[in-house]
């Protein structure tokens, strides 16, 4: 790998340890996967931010990178973190967790990372353009840049994404290399899909087919007529969470499908097929769920104008959280709708989400519109789940 | 014997081996305050990999799984090498920020458990019984 006279110095240490510990992760992952070069990023979106996942080690590694004089040199974004920072007691974080949890944001800020404690950076301030390079972890966000966007990223983990940010660079394989973005596997798409459970379950469908392909595994999909910003998000969470996509094309709707014909191989996916993929993520009950959550990813603000007019009036029955980023927030908090969905007894659970959050052990059952929060809130938390529509989870929950 | 690979990070050691045919997943799968192996049915399930080389196919899982290499490594419980037939992002971050050697593309079925390893992996070899 030929690194520049700038990226050997931070090789050899002469920007201090941080830099130094940073370009040895590029430089070997480079080596790994064959990359002739570095190349430049302009964002980075950093995951690996709760302390219910990073733990001691985790925060015991960015304090070392904040002391050993890590800064960042291009503008870089925070994934959610264990709890919502400015009210974190209503939703019922202890007093220990949220003194981590302000250590890990701590040595972040030290480097100069936005603490922005969201997955959907791309809806205020982090938007990458098309055939733009970027540096980016947290799955879903990687799969919307790359997709939806045309941007160019892997699927950075939390060590390398840091590295990206603190040296402004990342090696030049997979996904930056023009010849890796080409579909692999052609899906052709025969339901109508409506509300975002729809474009969950379709991503899982898809992932599920992937699981054992190894090497790079991009869908073409074809059928879809019509696709909205809330719809694609929940695609690309589906999609990485379940087959470990990155990137994506659907013909018609997203920048780079017209560059290319569907590939050979094809798998279809019928109305038959979402519904199965749907009745596998609902495991619980309408009468066993005490727990409601909607924003995975991180709600954007339509949705939360459609939640204030739906709860309007109305009161849930159970805990039910509105998890978005602090800026949409901020804007819902203008418009009001906030305070319809407070009166309602929803809370918003700014900067987290059910996800990331220290919660296991205190539900049972969960009901979300997001495929990706049904799995790991099997996998990680335990509970059982039910996979709903908007609008029939906001009746469930103030029936 | 000496088998040849590619540095990872670099470093040496000589350990006993601690071979899984299995991959490792460091996170959920290896308890970072013990390094016992924790995952159920995986065929070092119970055993400490500390002070061990450790040779396995490849890593697997979430990518916080790095920073429990680092714990193992504060924990003064991390393997004294890694040997893989091939590394993963995982394995290789977390080596490299815990300074573990570690090198890939070995013929790991020439090793087995118990045999007593040299390890150089900035030179990429690994020596049976040096």
């Amino acid at each position: 790998m030929q690194l520049t006279p700038k990226e050997q110095a931070l090789l050899a240490g002469e920007s201090g340890p941080a830099a130094q510990k940073a370009m040895q992760i590029l430089a070997t992952l480079g080596r790994i996967f064959g990359a002739q070069r570095m190349i430049p990023v302009r964002s980075v979106q950093i995951a690996g931010v709760s302390y219910d996942n990073l733990g001691e080690a985790g925060l015991a590694w960015l304090s070392e990178m904040a002391a050993g004089g890590g800064q960042v040199q291009v503008f870089t974004t925070l994934n959610p973190a264990g709890m919502d920072i400015e009210n974190y007691q209503s939703l019922g974080i202890s007093e220990d967790f949220a003194e981590n949890q302000r250590r890990v944001l701590a040595a972040f800020e030290a480097m100069g990372v936005v603490s922005t404690c969201s997955c959907t950076p791309y809806l205020f301030g982090n938007l990458p353009h098309f055939g733009e390079h970027i540096a980016w972890a947290e799955s879903s966000a990687v799969c919307y840049a790359n997709a939806v966007l045309g941007a160019r990223t892997n699927r950075e983990g939390g060590p390398s994404a840091l590295a990206a940010a603190l040296t402004g660079c990342t090696p030049a394989y997979g996904y930056h290399l023009a010849e890796n973005r080409q579909p692999t596997l052609h899906i052709e798409l025969t339901a109508n899909l409506h509300d975002t459970p729809d474009f969950g379950a379709l991503g899982k469908t898809i992932g599920d087919q992937l699981q054992s392909v190894t090497g790079n595994k991009v869908p073409y999909i074809t059928g879809m007529s019509d696709a909205s910003l809330e719809n694609l998000k929940s695609l690309c969470a589906s999609l990485a969470t379940f087959g470990g996509v990155a990137l994506f094309h659907i013909q018609g709707i997203t920048p780079e499908a017209a560059q290319y014909s569907p590939p050979f191989e094809t798998f279809a996916i019928n109305q038959a097929d979402l519904d199965s993929a749907k009745a596998e993520l609902t495991s619980a009950e309408p009468g066993q769920i005490d727990f409601f959550s909607l924003g995975c990813p991180h709600l954007c603000l339509g949705e939360i104008q459609r939640i204030a007019h739906a709860l309007a009036g109305k009161h849930v029955t159970k805990e039910f959280w509105i998890t978005t980023s602090r800026p949409i927030k901020g804007m819902a908090d203008r418009m009001g709708y906030t305070a319809v969905i407070e009166a309602a007894g929803a809370k918003f659970a700014t900067d987290t989400c059910c996800v990331v959050a220290p919660i296991k052990g205190r539900f049972k059952a969960l009901a979300t519109d997001s495929a990706k929060a049904c799995y790991y809130a099997t996998a990680k938390n335990h509970f059982k789940t039910r996979l709903l529509s908007f609008d029939d989870l906001i009746a469930e929950a103030t029936r | 014997m000496i088998l040849t690979g590619r540095t990872i990070f670099p470093g040496q050691v000589s350990a006993e081996a601690l071979v899984s045919q299995m991959g490792i997943s460091f996170y959920g799968g290896v308890d970072p305050e013990t390094s016992k192996i924790t995952e159920a049915g995986h065929d070092l399930e119970g055993q400490s990999i500390a002070g061990k080389i450790l040779v396995f196919p490849s890593g697997k899982g979430s990518t916080v799984g790095s920073y429990i290499l680092y714990r193992l490594k504060h924990n003064q419980l991390a393997p004294a090498a890694i040997i893989n037939a091939e590394c993963e992002t995982i394995t290789a971050v977390g080596c490299i920020i815990a300074e573990i050697p570690c090198i890939d593309q070995v013929e790991i079925s020439k090793l087995g458990t118990g045999m007593h390893l040299g390890v150089d992996a900035g030179r990429g070899w690994v020596e049976v019984d040096p």
